[in-house]
């Protein structure tokens, strides 16, 4: 299966949960587990390949000319994380359907969990660093959808706050890094990169993309001092904690520090940021986690430690170290994944995680005691399970680990976090399952339904295998794994068993388990003190310093934004001004190399006329109705000058735009004021005219100076001009470039229009449904109505105009692609006779001859455009690619048809739409009862007072 | 002929400017409609101005032919324009039916009533 398809499924898949969740919550499961299902075996296709020490790759150019491809590669790191993202990702599926209570929108959930997948198998997938940092900042939403997921808990929101805001800055960071480094390797591709390490560890700027990039790694992989918003992540369902915060997300940051590792480690800087980083947080999680009463805060703070232990061997730089973490990766995320789940299963059955409200649970819940049980006893590193032989390896390592000449701190540090994590990981046993049973437990605790425990249950016999045929089982995969962190060349000698015989690390283990022990018997004292002592609480801080960054930006917001609209505009237009200056200032401009046109007698006088409306409309604006119908002079005027300068498409345009405008701009006034008072002081108006006037020389200056001059380079309407019969099948080189060379942006055009239309109809209805309505409906009208509200002439004339104005459309519309015409005039004159019948009708006569809604009328026509555009692909053509050629029907003329019509047809369609919805909307404003009457005219000509259906369309 | 064209987008922007300027709704629509025309005009005139060329191929003779692109780009540009000002002209008028004023600058206090809301 191709990489593409592999990381594109999740998304595919994504879509079917949220919809099939009507046919019932299994439905919406096995959607989610087949779409996973199918990536997981599309990724074991290739695990021969792989495991023979093959990449796969698939490439597809997306922006070049920026350096982002859609490249992606499988190696053998990137294998050990699609798999365990797949993988574990599948028994989430299952053990959230039974997780997931009747209340909870279960689509939702599965949704986000692809949506997530999708970006989680991107980002180790990416060849292309630009395309990873995308999925990076997918992982960063989709997990604040899924932390976020319940809604009405507060702490569920806070949680998703801070992880996004935590992660999404780090995720900031990071892409400075990667640019970067795709600055200091000339390229964004990762197989580029990683061949670079000289290079980019020569660089001077090294550091500073290391340390964006470690930030990204750190927040994300919550390493201290970012590794609070873990712990606050865990107000989310359990099956996310469980898959999100153990086996994959927080595994992103590990995952790029372990592929960058090759050009980014085995620097001194590296060592001493990543590895010291790794240490603290490992040591500070696990003293933490022993102190945590709430059981998924004992196995966050314990997964911060753990990560910190995979990113200290990763900081080690050590070619030995590398493998410890990969081998560490796979072990954390089976038995890390199994505590979740089990600690789910206990807040599932008992309704609390509270550690201290339980105990004695090991008679009630057989089957979760075991699961637990062995999971906690790989975490805390006891033989034979598989958590034991990655921690000894891991000690073994730190014992050779010098820092800063000290030789016991990276062992001390690391025993102390061992003591911890064996006494973190029996109090987790011990103090919920062991002891009496107790009869104040809030719910009923029982084993569950194999659902809930068969997910788990696979893990940890994934646990107790690996602890035992370590070699065998997960040898092959560590092996290929490692071999992609280290970039080649040997691995280093070591062996996967469980008996190494007596090693400084076997001491280390024996101290830490007896230490852990014996610190969970003094487990009360201990508490107490640690209760005592001061210490800071990362929320507060976070959220004083959230509060601040808020006040500071409401502070400058405010201080711009002050709400004087006009100040805006003033401010914008001599801004704009002053850039116009400074370019006229600081560049060059040409002689005038064209010479000026004649003057004939009759634009002049259109031009008179524009002078004298535009001045009259500046000084007489205050009369609005005046001012409105001068406004209508200076378009006829631009209509007129369109024609006369060789522009018949256009003039026609206008001159049926200026209509559908003045129509709607008379409609807006009947509602509004019909004067404009004098409020600006004089000294304002006196300004504003300033800045207008400039305004004025500036536009007016620059389009003569740009008339004076010859085109600077061709223009490529040449080509327009030369391939618009050959190509396009059309003389009327406008309209072919509208349907046909431009057709996209055509397309675009209508669906803003449409969605125009749309934003008028939906104001309408908020208006109409708040108490406006009230408003409106005792409303008197502030000018003398007419006394016959329907003229007979107008409407006897309009109606007789209706087929003439129509067929006028279709002659226009037929022609377009030969003659000035086309669907977008032709629409608007469509428009234009439909609202006549509005005018002399009246609206509810009208509306009740209307058959087709007009939100229809757009969608058809946005999508015959799109399905013309879409045939293309069945000829193996781009999209929107034209055809076109003759018929001959004897006798007739021979006539020429094109795909593009067809296009036409939809432009047609949405500008119907478009203009008659958002027409119609305003005209629902002057709705009163009693308006409407049986008969459009007071006297019906048919002298009939039944009301007629066929003959008065 | 260029410098009747020039003049008009220039009195036209600055009209347009003007009436953008004015603190009630009415008017800054009629500005932005007058500002439309400018830009149009303005986009129009980048491809030159000539007389009786209009970019209708002639299948029988070799005969000059304006710009067509300008003319497509801006035939689009006055029917989306006509969706801009339509909103515009419904917001202002849903806006002045809701609050019984039609004043665009939000006075101190709305300001701080919406901040609070917020």
């Amino acid at each position: 299966m191709s990489l593409f398809l592999i990381a594109a499924l999740p998304f595919l898949g994504a879509v079917f949960p949220a919809l099939l969740i009507r046919a019932g919550r299994n439905a919406s499961a096995s959607a989610a587990g087949l779409t996973t299902f199918l990536a997981f075996a599309g990724l074991l296709l290739h695990a021969p390949a792989v495991f023979s020490g093959e990449v796969i790759t698939a490439r597809f150019d997306w922006l070049p000319g920026l350096g982002l491809n859609a490249n992606f590669f499988l190696d053998g790191l990137g294998f050990l994380f699609a798999t365990l993202i797949l993988g574990i990702g599948l028994l989430i599926i299952l053990y959230a359907r039974f997780y997931l209570s009747r209340e909870d929108p279960m689509g939702q959930f599965y949704t986000y969990l692809l949506l997530f997948q999708g970006a989680m198998v991107g980002i180790v997938l990416s060849d292309n660093i630009l395309l990873l940092l995308i999925f990076w900042e997918l992982t960063s939403l989709s997990s604040f959808l899924l932390i976020g997921y319940w809604k009405h808990l507060p702490e569920g929101r806070q949680g998703a706050r801070m992880a996004l805001t935590i992660t999404g800055s780090g995720g900031l960071a990071m892409i400075g890094g990667m640019l970067i480094l795709g600055h200091i390797a000339g390229s964004y591709d990762l197989s580029v990169i990683l061949q670079n390490k000289d290079l980019i560890q020569a660089s001077p700027l090294y550091l500073p993309a290391l340390i964006l990039i470690l930030i990204g790694c750190f927040t994300k992989s919550a390493q201290f001092p970012f590794h609070f918003w873990l712990p606050h992540a865990m107000a989310a369902p359990t099956p996310v904690s469980a898959y999100l915060h153990s086996a994959t997300m927080v595994k992103a940051g590990l995952f790029l520090m372990a592929r960058m590792w090759p050009v980014l480690a085995g620097t001194p800087e590296w060592f001493y940021i990543v590895a010291t980083t790794g240490l603290v947080t490992m040591a500070l999680g696990a003293v933490i986690a022993l102190f945590k009463d709430d059981l998924k805060g004992l196995l966050a703070f314990s997964t911060v430690s753990h990560l910190g232990l995979i990113t200290m061997l990763l900081g080690f730089g050590t070619k030995l170290a590398a493998v410890i973490a990969v081998f560490h990766i796979i072990n954390h995320a089976t038995f890390k994944a199994a505590l979740f789940m089990s600690a789910g299963i206990v807040d599932h059955e008992a309704h609390t995680r509270d550690i201290k409200r339980l105990g004695g649970l090991r008679h009630l819940m057989p089957v979760t005691f075991t699961i637990a049980l062995v999971a906690a006893l790989s975490m805390a590193g006891i033989p034979p399970f598989n958590g034991f032989l990655s921690k000894e390896m891991m000690l073994e390592e730190t014992v050779h680990t010098v820092w800063a000449g000290s030789h016991y701190f990276v062992p001390g540090l690391a025993l102390i976090a061992a003591l911890f994590s064996a006494a973190y990981s029996f109090r987790f046993i011990v103090h919920v399952f062991f002891g009496p049973k107790r009869d104040d437990y809030p719910g009923h605790p029982h084993d569950p339904g194999a659902g809930l425990w068969l997910a788990p249950a696979a893990l940890i016999t994934l646990v107790i295998l690996i602890g035992l045929f370590s070699a065998k089982l997960a040898g092959p995969l560590v092996a290929v794994a490692a071999g992609a962190v280290i970039g080649g060349g040997e691995l280093p000698y070591y062996s996967l068993k469980l008996w190494h015989g007596f090693t400084p690390a076997l001491y280390m283990s024996i101290v830490a388990v007896a230490g852990g022990a014996l610190l969970l018997a003094a487990h009360g004292p201990v508490m107490r003190a640690w209760n005592a002592a001061p210490r800071p609480e990362a929320k507060v801080i976070f959220d004083a310093v959230m509060e601040a960054l808020a006040r500071l930006a409401k502070g400058i917001t405010d201080g711009l934004h002050n709400g004087a609209i006009t100040r805006y505009g003033a401010i914008m237009v001599a801004f704009t001004l002053a850039l116009g200056w400074y370019a006229y200032e600081s560049g060059t401009t040409g002689p005038a190399t064209r010479a000026l046109q004649a003057i004939e007698p009759i634009p002049a006088l259109g031009w008179l006329s524009l002078v004298l409306a535009t001045l009259m409309i500046v000084a007489r604006h205050r009369n609005r109705l005046l001012a409105l119908i001068l406004v209508g002079v200076v378009g006829l005027v631009v209509s007129m000058s369109f024609n006369y300068l060789s522009a018949p498409d256009l003039a026609l345009t206008q001159l049926s735009v200026e209509v559908v405008t003045i129509v709607l701009m008379l409609l807006a006034l009947n509602f509004m004021p019909k004067e404009t008072p004098v409020e600006t002081p004089a000294l304002t108006r006196l300004r504003d005219g300033a800045i207008a006037v400039v305004a004025g020389i500036g536009s007016g200056g620059l389009i003569y100076a740009l008339m004076m001059r010859d085109f600077a380079a061709p223009p490529i309407s040449e080509f327009h001009l030369a391939n618009s019969y050959k190509g396009g099948g059309g003389t009327n080189v406008v309209n072919v470039i509208l349907v046909d060379f431009r057709g996209f942006d055509t397309f675009g055009e209508i669906i803003v229009l449409g969605i125009a239309a749309m934003v008028i109809y939906a104001l309408t209805e908020a208006v109409l449904g708040s108490r406006v309505r009230a408003y409106l409906l005792n409303r008197k009208p502030d000018l003398p109505q007419a006394g016959d509200a329907h003229p007979m002439m107008m409407v006897v004339a309009t109606r007789v105009m209706m087929p003439l104005a129509l067929m006028i459309a279709a002659y226009i519309f037929f022609r377009g692609h030969n003659l000035p015409g086309g669907g977008f005039i032709a629409g608007l004159i469509a428009a234009i006779a439909v609202i006549m019948q509005y005018m002399a009708s009246g609206f509810s006569w009208t509306s009740e001859r209307q058959r087709f809604y007009y939100h229809g009328i757009i969608g058809s026509g946005v999508l015959i455009a799109a399905a013309t555009g879409i045939g293309a692909w069945f000829n193996d053509l781009p999209f929107l690619t034209s055809a076109f050629g003759y018929l001959h029907w004897p006798p007739l003329n021979e006539f020429e048809w094109a795909t593009a019509a067809l296009f036409d047809l939809g432009v047609f369609l949405a500008v119907v739409g478009a203009v008659l919805l958002a027409l119609e909307s305003l005209s629902r404003f002057a709705w009163q009862p009693g308006i409407s009457s049986e008969h459009a005219m007071d006297i019906n000509p048919a002298r009939d007072d039944e009301p007629k259906k066929e003959n008065e369309v | 002929m260029e410098l009747l064209v020039a003049s008009a987008v220039g009195l036209l922007t600055a009209a347009g400017v003007y009436l953008i300027l004015r603190r009630r709704t009415f008017p800054v629509i009629l500005g932005l409609s007058l500002v439309t025309y400018a830009v149009n005009v303005f986009l129009f005139a980048t491809g030159r101005l000539m007389v009786n060329a209009p970019p209708i191929l002639n299948k029988y003779a070799e005969v000059a032919y304006t710009d067509p692109l300008p003319q497509a780009l801006v035939l689009t540009a006055i029917v989306i324009s006509f969706g801009m000002t339509a909103v515009v002209v419904m917001i202002a008028l849903a806006a002045y039916l809701s609050a019984q004023d039609d004043r665009i600058d939000m006075l101190d206090d709305d300001a701080a009533k919406t901040g609070e809301d917020a």
